[in-house]
This record gives structure tokens, C-alpha cells and sequence, in this order.
């Protein structure tokens, strides 16, 4: 039901992306595409144990090595303080940011770095690396969330005191933090509940699968200064992370921004950045770095694995009345797993008067998470929508109606404490409830599911310049690069207020030298907090050109108005001033035609969505085949529809990846046992149906076109819509993913 | 007077308070009353992300307190 | 280090390479020919990113060696499009909207026109199995489905075909 706008001439509509040639003919430049003559090679010495100390490296042999220009390790870092700074969940700690970039005295994975080095070829560097030696003391470690927890587990840091209890521990443990959010009486909640469902439910460690391995050159010149060429979420973000962990100043360093090619949240933090930067410094020649995919799958990313236990109690007439959550999630080496919204969003879609909920970050010898599109909240979803699931059928009641009969709506106090604005929760349900996939006929072994999904979306700090050439053409920079169509949606929200074509608009993602500053492509932001500097740098031009047209016809600024890209006399008295003629006139009515905001805009819209599946299970094999999808959600206002829809069919397809194939596998040491995309099974096209979108447009009233983010809501509801499918399938209740061939069958034949 | 809620994990600075009402005109003016009344709370703040009126307000510090806004201090967010 | 000399003919042109035995054909056309519109994704053979198109059969450019295509003819995302209009593939994928980050997008369209030059009127499942060696972990594949298809009908209509050039 995408709303065909009438009144905008291009909010809403589908033109061809302005960065589009250059990506179908094989131009665009992603960060592994940069090269600059002379420039080395990097590479990456890694762990080969899951927890270890280091006890002595010796660079002597490599050192000496043909081609070796530069080696570094931990010690050539500086030890930076436990400094907290913004930016992912809770916050980045930059101490810990620098450990695992480069291994200080332990290594605690496997994939952990230790070593860097750069010679004249790949060849060299990568035999120079291995002629590294170091001497390791192995330690035992902790591997699961379970063991993790357990009393007298070994400790990956011993400085490591748990947060958020009621006590402060006596000592370290590898519980970084606990959050608990409480409210109402669940004594009484659990006295008033007809049906009560309790189950536990865990989710493995699932990597973002960006299909560009991180990739950088650094070239640092004798002065100190440098420039970065990488893809990431943010440049300015890894400007300042980069220098933080050298101890640089940001004012030296240039990022230049690639495209970027897939991030979902991997690409907010940095890997190779500092060591790239470093190398260069050292060796006099700019240093390329690209991680193979095993080393992506090794050291980067994942998102947490989890355990959890839901417990939710309903009255007979379907009013959820009380809960309790008990959640656990994988952090990696180094605290700071998505816990803090976890426990904000696992039941953030209804009302319920009584609840606990309760979340632990804990750290055990995997990679360090990295965030993962609408960080914690999809496996929270999973168990929390299955419960959900579970209730309806014990009530008698539709899943879609019970959820009706709870969801939050505009004033309800969300159960984190504060209250919803204006959402597009029921709107969701209600399309869902009449789209024809509810009702369609099933086959044997087929089953129907649905899902829903709240995600908070993020505004940020933003800067963004529109600039008006002698043509009459204009130019729309910020600083967000462009993963999935924004530069489009720029440029549309600009020709919408400009009234001139919007192929006559080029957008640009500046570097860090050409704007001013921009938080990160993530939370979902970039068409809401981008949007709305392009929409005010946009009406402060029309203001001013129209003032100056009030010049050249010596009237009063109340006498024009700007219509269809031009400038107008109301009593028309003089010819209409065209974009073009104020433009290329500038220079006799006050100089070039340009204007910067800055914002930091709060009311990013929340964002729901609701999803409906239906799978056929093969009885013989256990595997699990997506039939028919469909999501609905709310987008606030779709700019581009064909990016909105591309945003909820690939959250779709990452969840329903991580519902039924994607896991790390490691092995009885803790060493990745499936890091690459064979065995790491992410979906491909002929494992799946076409993906219907129903884009439900709730306007968020703090976006001049009512924008609210799209990015992240659609990977929340999916794996819970398949395992209620499966059930309805199979009468199976699957609490541990992924739901793969084996744990399916496993079920089946419990019987 | 800003209604605020307090977090459980802040609760044992605030006596088992859930909330309270401050009279303040911004959001600096009411770190600086919260910290008379509940000492060191300040410092737990610092990481924490306000939001006004169910509405997270990034660096906050300076925005406007209307004499009925709710305020909620949450664990910082930003998103994949 | 010695050096092998390698012929053959790339988009249409005959040329000549020097390059290392043990160099991959992906990294023989990024490194030593500057062609950087074929990805490295996995350099394992397992993402599509890098398909090339090898005496009209489509391979992971990852998983050749340089020399082995000595003589041979090999097509790249470069020649795609003509020199005044693109190759309709190209032109379903911008106007159907079939990549977001676009990494994918090469391999896509190579695997594509591989499927195209054999199938010329493919079924849905027959262009999902077709592109089945190509991930893509934006879309969702919905939209690059329907952009192969649609570039099929262009590509059979003539009335369309002449529109598009
Ligand atoms: S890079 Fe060749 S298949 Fe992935
Ligand atoms: S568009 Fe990003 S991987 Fe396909």
C-alpha cells in the first residue's frame, strides 16, 4: 500500500539513483579499489589460540626478511586509558578498542592481531608474518555464555568488576554489565494471568556478511599528517577512532571516503585503520590493507549469541498482564554487546503493566561484537514474538488479534520508561491482518507465522551543504556515505523544495577536509537527520534567493514567493528569475549560492514492522523452505520507495538467514570452524521467494516529509516469523537457532 | 517541573526513588539539581542518553525544559 | 622472479599481460591491468563477486589462474555496456533498483549475461538458479530477479530494445 503522494513532485517516487551508472559499468570505487603508486602491502599476524599470553615476540628474522618496510606490534601503540567516547552501544572504549586492534599483552580469540607488517608485495608481507615468532602461554577459556557465567570460570580481564549490580562484586568476573528494567507488580500481574507460557531460547553468533572485506590505503607523510582511503559507515567516526588509538590529532588525518560496499553495522568500528596508518608512518610509503574473508569472519563483527528466557502471562481475554526476561548475550573479547537495547526492545511493542526484565554483557574468548543492524534486538524477538506465538494458540485467539489487543500505541508508556510518540505499530498489524498472504491457502507440511518488531532509529550529528551552480544546477554534499540509495533521497528531498529536476542535482559524500562533521551511516539516519539539514540548507537558499530577486526588483522580500524553481513576483510585476539567471548573476546580489546546516536533530521516528511467512518443511530431511514473505512496515514517509523496499527485503532475507542457516561453528578450542561463505551459509537467490513489501506511511511529525529510518526494523521480526511458520507446520516449537536441517529433524523425530 | 524517571541501576543513588519532580529549565540546570540532591549521580549520567518527552536527545545538555516534559535516562543507542 | 607473458582477448580487444604463475585471473585484471570492476569478495570461489565471462562461460575469476587464459576470450563488467548505450541488463538494474551498496553488482550482471546468452527467456527459477553462485547480502535478490527478467523481455521485444537505445 505504498501511498501515492499526490502534491510532491518527487518525495515518493523512483528515479534512477545518481551514483547508479558508475556502479552497473564497474566504476564506483569500494575501499579495496584504491592503489597509489609505490604503495606496500599490509598484513595481519593473528592469534592462532583462543586465549593466550604473549610472552615474547621476535621480529629479527622478519625484520630482515627481502621487502620488509615495517613491522608493529601491541608496544607500538600507546596504552590508552579507559576512556568511554559515543558512538556503538554504550558507547566505545577505546582502551579496549586498541587491544583488539593490536594484542597488548594477551590474545583473546583466535583471529586476535598481533603483529602487523608491510613489505613491498602481498608475498613478502605474508612471509614475513610468519616469520614472526611468538611465544605464547596458553590459558584456559571460556566459550559459551553458560561456562562464561559459572563462579570460578577463568577471567578474561582481571580488572573487570560487573556493573548494575545491587552490590558492588568483590571481584573480577566476566559479567561487564547487568541492566535490569522493572515495573508494576508481577505478583500481582502473575495472580491476575489465565495462561502462562515460559520457555528459553538461544541464538549463535551471526556475522553482518557485507559482501567488501574491510579495506584501506594510509599514506602518512614526514610531517605527521595523513589520508585514509576506506569504506566505512562513517569517515569522520573513523577519524577519530584512528587517531584516538594512535594518539594522533584528528586535524592530521584525511578519510576519504570509498563506497562502501555492505556494512549493517560492521563498519562502524575499526580494524586495519591505525595499523595501515602506522605502518605507513613508519615505512615512509602508503600501505594498503584488505582482510580476506576468512579474517572478516576471524576478527570482525559478529553480533552476540545469546540465551534467554521469556516468561509472559495473558488474562483469558487476551491482555498481557505480566513478564519477566532473563537475558544473556555474547560481548566477545572485550565488554559491550548489544544488551542495553536488547533489554529495552524485548517487549517494547506491547503494553504490559508488570514486568522484570533482566541482561547481562558478558565476555567470553570470541571475536569482539561489532553492531549488527538494529543491534540486540532481533534475537530479543525472536524469543519474545515466539512466546507471543505460543499464548495466542493457547487462548484460541488470531496472533495478529491478540497483538492488536496489545500493542503500543501514541501515550503509551513504552516499558523502558518513556512514551511513544506517534507510531505506526497497529497500522502495521492491521495491513498484515488484511493482506491477502494471511488468508491463502497452506499445503501439508506447510505453516503460516508472523512477527513483529520495534526498532528506536537514531537522528545524530549532521552537516550538510546546498550549493547552486552558474546553471542553475545544485550540489547536495553531506558527509554519510551512501550504502543503500540516500544519495538519491537527498537529492529527491532537495529537488522537492528547489522545484528543479532532480537529475539536475548531484549528490556528494564529502570527505573530512570538504564538511563539516557527520556521525555514522547507522541507526537508520541518514534520509531522517541528513534529510532535514538538506530540507533547511534548501529553504535558507529559496529565502535568500528570493531576497535577492526582491533586490534586482527593488520590492519588498514579502512581494516573492519561490514557485516550481523560480523566483516570483506575486503582483506580477516583473518576469520570473529563474535559478539559472539568480546563479550565474550572483556576484552583483551578494556572491555564490550555498548553504550549510548543522543539526542534531532528536524525534527520529520508531520504526515497527510486522512480517508474515509461510514455510514447507521436508519431513525427510528436516529442511526448511520459505514459501511465500511478505513485510509490512512503517516507513513514516517513503522517498524513494524502491530503497524503502530494498531496506525491509534485505533485513528480511539477513533474518531469515540467521533463522535457518547462519552460525559460527567453532570448534572444542574456540577456532572458527566456518569462516568463509561455504560453510557460513548465507542465503542465495534460489533458496528463496520474492519478498512483498507493504510500506505503511505513519508521518513522523519531526521530519518536514515525515521521514522515520527504514534500515534496521526489517531483520527484527523474521526469525521468529519462521519458527512460529515451522510450528504451524510441524507443531514443533524451535527455541534454539539456527533451524537448520539437522536441529529440525532432531525435533521431528522427538516425537 | 520536570517529572524524571530513574533507571533501577540508578536507584540505589536516589533511596529506592523511582521519580521525582525538579524544577529546571534545562537539562544542565537539572544535572546540576540532581546532583545537590543525589550526590554522584551525576557521573552515572554522563553515559547515559536523555531522553525528553520519549524522545532521545543527543548531547542534551542545553535543550529546553518544558514545566510538564517527562525525562528518561537510557543506555546510549546509535544503531547498526 | 620470472614473469609469464600472457595474450588473450579482454571485451573484444586482443592484449597482453605480464603476470605471476601463481597469480589469480581476478587479480591479474585489478593489479596489473587496473580493471577493478570484477570484486574480490571471498577469493574462494564462493560469492560471485569477481564472475567473468571465459570463452562465454561464466567462472570466479578467483579461481583461474592468469595464465590459463592464454588465447582465450575473456569479458569483463567493462565491456558491458556500448560505447553510447548500456547493455539492457544495465539498464533494469537502474531502473529496477536491483543493488543498494553495489558491490555484488558486476558479478551479477556477468552471471546474468552468461544466463541470458544461453536462456535467453528464462523462468523466475531458472534466473534464481542462474545467479545462485552470486550473493548478495543487501537485496534479498527480489529485485534483481525482476531486473533479469525484465532485461529478458527487453531483450526479446525489439519495440523495446529501440526505446532503450
Ligand atoms: S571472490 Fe571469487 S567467488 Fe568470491
Ligand atoms: S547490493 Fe550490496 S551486496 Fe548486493
Amino acid at each position: 500500500m505504498t501511498t501515492t503522494r499526490t502534491g510532491y513532485k518527487w518525495v515518493g517516487t523512483r528515479p534512477v539513483r545518481h551514483d547508479g551508472l558508475d556502479k552497473v559499468t564497474g566504476r564506483a570505487r569500494f575501499g579495496a579499489d584504491y592503489a597509489t603508486a609505490g604503495m606496500l602491502h599490509g598484513v595481519v599476524l593473528r592469534s592462532p589460540h583462543v586465549h593466550a599470553r604473549i610472552l615474547s615476540i621476535d621480529l629479527t628474522e622478519a625484520a630482515a626478511m627481502p621487502g620488509v618496510k615495517a613491522i608493529i606490534t601491541g608496544a607500538d601503540l600507546p596504552d590508552i586509558p579507559d576512556e568511554t567516547g559515543t558512538g556503538s552501544e554504550g558507547g566505545i572504549n577505546f582502551r579496549d578498542l586498541s587491544r583488539n586492534i593490536l594484542a597488548r599483552d594477551k590474545v583473546l580469540y583466535e583471529g586476535h592481531p598481533v603483529a602487523a607488517v608491510a613489505a613491498v608485495t602481498l608475498r613478502a608481507a605474508q612471509r614475513a608474518a610468519e616469520a614472526i615468532e611468538v611465544d605464547y602461554e596458553i590459558l584456559p577459556a571460556v566459550l559459551s555464555l553458560e561456562e562464561a557465567m559459572e563462579d570460578d570460570a577463568p577471567v578474561l580481564h582481571d580488572d573487570l568488576f560487573t556493573l548494575g549490580l545491587d552490590s558492588p562484586p568483590d571481584r573480577p568476573s566476566n559479567i561487564s554489565r547487568r541492566r535490569v528494567i522493572a515495573r508494576g507488580d508481577l505478583d500481582a500481574g502473575w495472580e491476575e494471568a489465565d495462561v502462562v507460557v515460559e520457555r528459553e531460547y538461544t541464538t549463535k553468533a551471526v556475522h553482518q556478511g557485507y559482501i567488501e572485506p574491510h579495506a584501506v590505503v594510509a599514506e602518512t607523510g614526514e610531517d605527521g599528517r595523513s589520508t585514509l582511503w576506506c569504506s566505512s559507515q562513517g569517515h569522520f567516526a573513523m577519524r577519530t577512532y584512528t587517531t584516538k588509538v594512535l594518539g594522533w590529532e584528528p586535524g592530521d588525518m584525511k578519510v576519504i571516503p570509498a563506497e562502501i560496499g555492505g556494512g549493517f553495522g560492521g563498519k562502524t568500528t575499526i580494524y586495519l585503520e591505525p595499523l595501515a596508518a602506522l605502518l605507513s608512518r613508519r615505512a615512509g610509503r602508503a600501505v594498503k590493507m584488505v582482510m580476506t574473508r576468512s579474517e572478516v569472519f576471524r576478527a570482525t563483527g559478529p553480533t552476540s549469541g545469546s540465551v534467554m528466557r521469556i516468561k509472559m502471562g495473558a488474562r483469558r481475554d487476551g491482555k498481557l498482564v505480566a513478564a519477566t526476561a532473563w537475558m544473556a548475550y555474547e560481548a566477545g573479547a572485550f565488554p559491550g554487546s548489544p544488551i542495553g537495547p536488547g533489554v529495552m526492545t524485548v517487549l517494547a511493542c506491547y503494553d504490559i503493566p508488570n514486568v522484570l526484565i533482566e541482561g547481562y554483557d558478558v565476555v567470553l574468548n570470541k571475536p569482539k561484537v561489532a553492531a549488527y543492524r538494529a543491534p540486540g534486538a532481533p534475537m530479543a524477538a525472536f524469543a519474545a514474538e515466539s512466546v507471543v506465538d505460543e499464548l495466542a494458540e493457547e487462548l484460541g485467539i488470531d496472533p495478529i488479534e491478540l497483538r492488536l489487543r496489545n500493542a503500543v500505541t501514541e501515550g503509551v508508556r513504552a516499558v523502558y520508561g518513556p512514551k511513544y510518540r506517534k507510531i505506526g505499530f497497529v497500522e502495521t498489524l492491521e495491513e498484515a491482518r488484511d493482506h491477502p498472504h494471511y488468508s491463502a491457502p497452506l499445503g501439508p507440511w506447510q505453516g503460516r507465522g508472523v512477527a513483529s518488531g520495534y526498532w528506536f532509529n537514531f537522528g545524530g550529528e549532521t552537516t550538510a551543504t546546498v550549493s547552486i551552480n552558474e546553471d542553475g544546477t545544485a550540489v547536495v554534499m553531506s558527509g554519510c556515505p551512501d550504502i543503500g540509495g540516500t544519495r538519491a533521497a537527498l537529492a529527491q528531498m532537495a529537488a522537492e523544495e528547489l522545484g528543479i529536476d532532480v537529475h539536475r542535482i548531484e549528490p556528494v559524500v564529502a570527505d573530512t577536509h570538504s564538511i563539516g562533521y557527520n556521525d555514522m551511516t547507522g541507526g537508520s539516519r541518514v534520509a531522517f537527520a541528513v534529510g532535514i539539514a538538506v530540507v533547511d540548507a534548501s529553504r535558507q537558499l529559496i529565502d535568500d534567493m528570493c531576497a535577492r530577486a526582491a533586490l534586482i526588483w527593488d520590492v519588498p522580500r514579502e512581494e516573492v514567493e519561490w514557485v516550481d524553481g523560480r523566483a516570483q513576483s506575486v503582483t506580477g510585476a516583473a518576469a520570473p528569475l529563474t535559478l539559472e539567471e539568480l546563479a550565474s548573476g550572483s556576484g552583483a546580489t551578494g556572491g555564490p549560492l550555498s548553504a550549510t546546516v548543522t543539526v542534531n536533530p532528536r524525534g527520529a521516528g520508531a520504526g515497527f514492522s510486522t512480517q508474515i511467512c509461510d514455510v514447507e518443511v521436508d519431513p525427510d530431511t528436516g529442511l526448511v523452505t520459505v514459501l511465500r514473505y511478505t513485510v509490512v512496515q512503517d516507513a513514516g514517509r517513503a522517498i524513494h520507495p524502491d530503497y524503502v523496499e530494498g531496506q525491509m527485503q534485505g533485513g528480511a532475507v539477513q533474518g531469515i538467514g540467521w533463522a535457518l542457516n547462519e552460525e559460527y561453528i567453532f570448534d572444542r578450542n574456540g577456532v572458527m570452524e566456518n569462516p568463509g561463505f561455504l560453510d557460513y551459509r548465507m542465503p542465495v537467490a534460489s533458496d528463496l521467494p520474492m519478498i512483498d513489501t507493504v510500506i505503511v506511511e505513519v508521518p513522523n511529525p519531526d521530519h518536514p516529509y515525515g521521514v522515520r529510518g527504514v534500515g534496521e526494523t526489517g531483520i527484527i521480526p523474521p526469525m521468529a516469523a519462521v519458527a512460529n511458520a515451522v510450528y504451524a507446520a510441524t507443531g514443533k516449537r524451535m527455541q534454539d537457532l539456527p533451524m537448520s536441517p539437522v536441529r529440525v529433524l532432531e525435533a521431528l523425530s522427538g516425537d | 517541573m520536570a517529572r524524571v524517571f530513574f533507571p533501577t541501576a540508578l536507584q540505589q543513588l536516589t533511596g529506592d526513588l523511582e521519580e521525582c519532580e525538579i524544577e529546571a529549565s534545562t537539562v544542565r540546570e537539572l544535572f546540576v539539581r540532581l546532583e545537590d540532591r543525589f550526590p554522584g549521580i551525576r557521573e552515572q549520567l554522563a553515559s547515559a542518553a536523555v531522553a525528553i518527552d520519549g524522545d532521545v536527545v543527543p548531547g542534551a545538555l542545553l535543550e529546553r525544559l518544558e514545566p510538564d516534559s517527562e525525562v528518561h535516562f537510557l543506555p546510549a543507542i546509535s544503531g547498526g | 622472479m620470472s614473469r609469464t607473458h600472457v595474450t588473450c582477448v579482454l571485451n573484444g580487444d586482443e592484449i597482453d599481460f605480464l603476470c605471476n604463475d601463481y597469480q589469480t585471473l581476478l587479480s591479474a585484471l585489478r593489479d596489473e591491468l587496473g580493471m577493478i570492476g570484477t570484486k574480490e569478495g571471498c577469493g574462494t570461489g564462493d560469492c560471485g563477486a569477481c564472475s567473468v565471462i571465459l570463452d562465454g562461460q561464466l567462472v570466479c575469476s578467483c579461481l583461474v589462474f592468469a595464465p590459463e587464459v592464454e588465447g582465450r576470450r575473456v569479458e569483463t563488467i567493462e565491456g558491458l555496456a556500448e560505447v553510447d548505450h548500456l547493455h539492457p541488463l544495465q539498464d533494469s538494474f537502474l531502473e529496477g533498483a536491483a543493488f543498494q551498496c553495489g558491490v555484488c553488482t558486476p558479478g551479477f550482471l556477468m552471471a546474468a549475461k552468461a544466463l541470458l546468452d544461453r536462456n535467453p527467456s528464462p523462468t523466475e527459477t531458472e534466473v534464481r538458479y542462474g545467479v545462485a553462485g552470486n550473493l548478495c547480502r543487501c537485496t534479498g535478490y527480489d529485485k534483481i530477479v525482476r531486473s533479469i527478467l525484465d532485461a529478458a523481455a527487453r531483450m526479446s521485444d525489439p519495440e523495446r530494445q529501440k526505446e532503450a537505445t
